[in-house]
């Protein structure tokens, strides 16, 4: 009986799909020449599609949902094979020697290609790790967060255009003035919440980028700066090759530098505000926290990142322009943030890794990568809401002693 | 003075298509407190099946208001499917998951609209036939106002007042309105909240399709893009009023409309964008839930 | 109490990542009885409709040249790769073109993209050849010597559109609009530059429009309260017509003047009634030149279907570096370079070579006008 009703509601969807899709799918008008095209092979496609679909969604959802009743259930949360894989040493202690080495011989097994876009996927790393300080950690939903990667990138752009200043002499600068930014935002939006907070962040991202395309004294417009220098190296001019491995371990440094700051902040006094912020504002401040002070630190620790990850883009694009810095940019960190994991460092490397490597990989099907992605974030959603890894909170253990146990709880 | 008055006009055109995508924005928001990105991706569907549809009935023989009238009533029916759907899937599995995840679903979803369109159909801009009447009477007054931008003012002005009306006295508006100030105590009390929800994506969608079509004749253009940046206007100008309110939403378009209006003809049409943005983040310091939203006190 | 060092933790996630998509690294390999040319551009996309097209000319050149025994004797292939018209992947996109060893590039489409790619391939010593590119520094600036085109820049455009207004139309006063972008501003800041020098006539109106707003009216009133004799707008052909139609609809007969952005058939069925009239400028009319008649013919056989934008410079850029590398002996840099600078090749485009910048003699601009639906040289 039940097979039949789930065939039923198969078919039922399959249906609907069908009617959904018509218009846009089967008809195609050319208005130029006056020809209807109907394609009716795809109503087809769509129909068996979407019957297939529905149960393999239906048994997502049903196995979603037990899930939760088990984790509800069950006193002790059940260690899965990721989790150990991640929390046992014996575990990860050789995988992690493993990836090391990997990471330190890429340059030195791969192409100048597969060097250059994963040097592009580190760099997202380091905004993820970023924005993950401000929407992970501080419960801060930033969507115009491309606004400091943009100050970074246009402050090395700039400098080294008028002054011919070094990289080295100007990625603190662009991490300062990525602060200063963040702070800039932060006043203004202090008092909101949630939603409001989004939009005016997104806002935010928008004047900086229009301001970018239309002051062209300034910034140069649309047209942008070309032939910025890459990172030098001691003086040493440096092949092409030679800059891209450079820029590759450069990147690795920083990225490691992120990861290490961004994890001792995590567990410093700061980092704790911000959970603390995160999960109640109004009990947050009763505890005595200073809330302006941590809002506005998680801003500015945030945009620093974004700040030097630009002054990288600029050194490795060589050209900057306006047209980089759209709200695409500001959504598709965010959704490595999310998807994955809020608040785990792990969690957004691999989300990085996923979100850039796989749109280049998938090159071939160009035409279907942003549809696949789009698909990829809603069933994320829908599955796995808390990301690929999800943060762990910080648990403290008190063993009960035995005397204590008959007299009070724990 | 006449210039001000045409800038007014083109202000109240403007703003009015701004409001009439963001009712449905905060109609969304105020049930169940989501960003529905993927809003501006229905308006798009709308005009884009209102163009198919209408394409399909010129050839076949047909003209005039008939097919303004058939095409309007077809991509209405799809774009509220469509609402409905994307409810279904991307929305309503998370209702309990925290507060981040419905929104890059929302994303996700606004993607896949976009590329789904650009793949089944084309990224070309692809002409939108006129199919607004044009009104005799308004030829004296074309330099200040047009036929279409007169029925886009018109349209929006009456579908405001029906969805007040509907809000108001409509059992399912009672409803609409109990879910929205607490979902729990509405589900206590025998209100149906997933028929509620279900009936808010219908009606918003509905809306936005209606925008589609309206502006796509006023404009004359549309492809797959079209939703993202009316969308986050329209966004703009609900968060403006108050999300969440419906008189918010309109009052948030037209003054969003106006700035835009006024700082092209008196400022320069280069940062029309930065003086919208601004404004909102203005307003927003001094009135942090929105001109005409309720700032609701946090019980502990 | 139990900590764990997610610092750690994050090796091992890499790790499994990597080794999943360990057998998608292929390194390939270098082929020397293969001429490869590398096509790139927004081939996906909303800008897919520029890049598309050259792609399909560039494939049907390959197939012609082919059929009638290769280059130097051995078959040419395409690379073609797409960059979304983004300069942060057209960079991928051309180390990937390197690594995979193509001899020259057709590309990129956008000004900004070639711009952030052509480093690599000068680097790499690769000519690239764009169809499109119209940004005046690319051949100007002398920053990039590995670098042709078969189109001309901007600011021959800007100054054809100006010197018609003034000497053809006799304007006085003339609004300058621009779209804001690479392409549409750069257009409009020389235009601009041009007016102001002739001191025959007055700029009374700078501004940009945003595309894809909703509504253009409180721009159109400006120009009416300017009392503009002329609108010069740079930008592409869905904003034009949104202006255009407001400006016609609001009884304004102010001249427009346009660029080959919007010289394009789909303003004409856009704009409908009100492109009548309309002045665009685009490249020299060549269609009745017998082989852009056979290329566009092929491209009906081919795909059922009228070529888009730039197909013709696309085929002519295909068919000079082709040519280049035949009469060059090799695909050695200096040689192709000097070959392209020294030899005269037929396209679609006429019998063109190319000057010591890199731009193409021969290929120029005209001005035309709509009439009765159809653009129609003027002059």
């Amino acid at each position: 009986m039940k097979h039949i009703t789930a065939l039923k509601n198969s078919l039922l969807i399959s249906f609907w799909f069908m009617f959904l899709t018509f218009p846009i799918m089967v008809i195609r008008v050319n208005t130029i020449e006056n020809v209807v095209e109907w394609r009716w092979m795809n109503m087809l496609y769509v129909g068996f599609g979407s019957f297939v679909l529905s149960f393999v969604w239906r048994y997502l959802i049903s196995r979603k949902e037990a899930g939760v009743k088990q984790a509800a259930a069950a006193d002790t949360p059940s260690k899965r094979l990721t989790e150990r894989l991640l929390t046992d040493s014996a575990f990860y202690r050789p995988v992690q020697i493993m990836a090391a080495v990997f990471f330190l011989a890429f340059p030195l097994i791969f192409s100048t290609y597969q060097i250059n876009i994963m040097t592009t996927a580190l760099m997202y790393v380091m905004l993820g790790l970023g924005l993950n300080i401000v929407v992970g950690l501080a419960g801060l939903l930033d969507l115009g967060y491309v606004a400091f990667y943009a100050v970074g990138a246009y402050s090395y752009a700039l400098l080294n255009h008028h002054f011919g200043l070094g990289f080295w002499a100007i990625l603190p600068v662009g991490a300062i003035l990525g602060a200063l930014f963040g702070i800039l935002l932060g006043f203004p939006v202090l008092r909101l919440r949630g939603d409001y907070l989004a939009i005016v962040t997104l806002g935010f991202g928008e004047i900086i980028r229009l301001i970018l395309e239309n002051w062209n004294e300034f910034s140069f417009g649309p047209s942008g700066i070309a032939n910025i220098d890459r990172p030098g190296f001691f003086n040493i001019d440096l092949s092409l090759e030679q800059v891209t491995v450079y820029l590759y371990y450069l990147v690795i440094g920083l990225c490691l530098f992120t990861m290490v700051v961004v994890n001792r902040l995590k567990d410093s006094r700061i980092g704790r505000a911000w959970v603390a912020l995160r999960e109640d504002e109004i009990a947050c401040q009763a505890m005595g926290i200073d809330k302006t002070k941590t809002k506005l630190t998680a801003f500015a620790l945030g945009a620093t990142w974004a700040g030097m990850a630009g002054v990288v883009f600029a050194a490795k694009t060589t050209f900057v322009n306006p047209a980089s810095f759209t709200f695409m940019e500001s959504a598709m960190f965010l959704s490595i943030v999310v998807l994955g994991g809020m608040g785990s460092i792990t969690g957004v490397i691999i989300g990085a890794m996923i979100l850039i490597l796989t749109p280049e990989y998938l090159r071939a099907f160009s035409s279907y990568r942003m549809l696949l992605f789009g698909a990829v974030m809603v069933l994320m959603m829908v599955f796995r809401p808390q990301g690929i890894i999800a943060g762990v909170r910080r648990m403290y253990h008190f063993p009960v002693k035995q005397s204590e146990k008959g007299i009070g709880g724990s | 003075m006449d210039y001000f008055l045409e800038l007014l006009i083109g202000g109240l055109t403007r703003g009015s298509i701004y409001a009439l995508i963001a009712l449905g924005y905060t109609m969304v928001y105020g049930i169940i407190e989501l960003i529905n990105f993927a809003h501006g991706e229905i308006y798009m569907i709308g005009a884009f099946t209102a163009l198919i549809i209408a394409s399909v009935l010129t050839m076949a023989g047909m003209s005039g208001l008939s097919v303004l009238i058939l095409a309007s009533v077809v991509a209405v029916i799809y774009a509220s499917a469509y609402g409905f759907t994307v409810e279904k899937i991307a929305y309503k599995p998370l209702r309990q998951a925290q507060r981040l995840s419905p929104l890059i679903s929302a994303i996700g979803m606004s993607i896949f609209l976009q590329n789904y369109v650009l793949i089944a159909q084309t990224s070309d801009f692809l002409p939108f036939p006129s199919l607004l009447p044009e009104l005799p009477f308004m030829d004296a007054y074309a330099q200040f106002m047009g036929s279409s931008e007169l029925i886009i003012v018109a349209t929006t002005a009456v579908m405001t007042i029906i969805l007040t009306l509907f809000i108001k006295f409509t059992k399912m508006g009672k409803a609409m309105r109990a879910t929205a100030q607490d979902r729990n105590m509405a589900m206590l009390l025998g209100v149906n909240v997933n028929r509620v929800i279900s009936n808010t994506f219908i009606i918003g969608s509905a809306l936005a399709a209606v925008g589609g079509i309206l502006i796509a004749s006023h404009i004359g253009r549309i492809n797959f893009y079209i939703g993202f940046i009316a969308g986050i206007k329209a966004f703009t100008a609900a968060v403006l009023g108050g999300i969440g309110s419906i008189p918010g939403a309109v009052l948030g378009g037209l003054i969003l409309g106006w700035t835009e209006s006024f700082a092209t003809g008196y400022v320069s049409s280069d940062y029309e964008d930065v003086f919208a943005f601004a404004l909102l983040v203005l307003i927003l310091i001094f009135r942090p839930a929105g001109l005409l939203g309720k700032s609701t006190v946090q019980k502990v | 109490m139990q900590k764990e060092s997610s610092f750690r933790r994050s090796w091992i996630a890499a790790l499994i990542v990597f080794f999943a998509a360990s057998p998608l690294f292929s390194a390939s390999l270098f082929a020397a009885d293969i001429i490869k040319i590398g096509i790139a551009g927004a081939h996906s996309g909303d800008l897919a409709s520029y890049g598309l097209p050259t792609v399909k000319a560039a494939e049907l050149v390959i197939k012609d040249i082919n059929a009638k025994g290769g280059v130097l004797g051995k078959k040419a292939e395409l690379l073609v790769e797409d960059d979304v018209c983004k300069p942060e992947v057209a960079i991928n996109t051309a180390t990937k073109l390197v690594s995979e060893g193509a001899n020259a590039v057709i590309g990129h489409i956008c000004s900004g993209a070639t711009k952030a790619a052509l480093g690599i391939y000068n680097n790499a010593g690769i000519v690239t050849i764009s169809p499109s590119a119209t940004n005046p520094d690319l051949t100007q600036s002398g920053l990039y010597p590995n670098f042709f085109r078969t189109i001309a820049s901007d600011d021959a455009q800007a100054r054809l559109e100006v010197d018609f207004a003034l000497n053809t139309l006799k304007v006085k006063r003339i609004a300058v609009i621009h779209d804001k972008g690479d392409y549409g501003k750069g257009l409009a800041e020389y235009a601009k530059k041009f007016i102001e020098d002739s001191k025959k006539a007055k700029v009374v109106l700078y501004e940009g429009v945003t595309p894809g707003a909703v509504d253009y009216s409180a721009v159109v009133q400006k120009i009416r309260r300017m009392k503009a004799e002329a609108v010069i707008y740079g930008g592409y052909h869905p904003e034009a017509s949104s202006i255009v139609s407001l400006m016609r609809k609001k009884k304004m007969n102010t001249f427009f003047i346009s660029d080959d952005g919007v010289k394009d058939d789909t303003f004409i069925k856009v704009a409908g009634k009100y492109a009548e009239g309309v002045y665009a400028t685009g490249p020299k009319d060549t269609t009745k030149n017998p082989l852009a008649v056979a290329a566009i013919e092929a491209h009906k056989k081919a795909y059922d279907a009228d070529p888009g934008a730039f197909f013709l410079n696309a085929y002519a850029a295909t068919q000079a570096v082709l040519n280049a590398i035949q009469k060059a002996g090799s695909t050695n840099y200096d040689a192709v370079v000097k070959a392209l600078r020294t030899e005269y090749v037929d396209t679609p485009l006429g019998k063109i070579r190319f000057d010591d910048r890199g731009d193409a003699i021969g290929v120029g601009f005209s001005m035309y006008q709509v009439r009765d639906g159809v653009y129609v040289q003027v002059q």
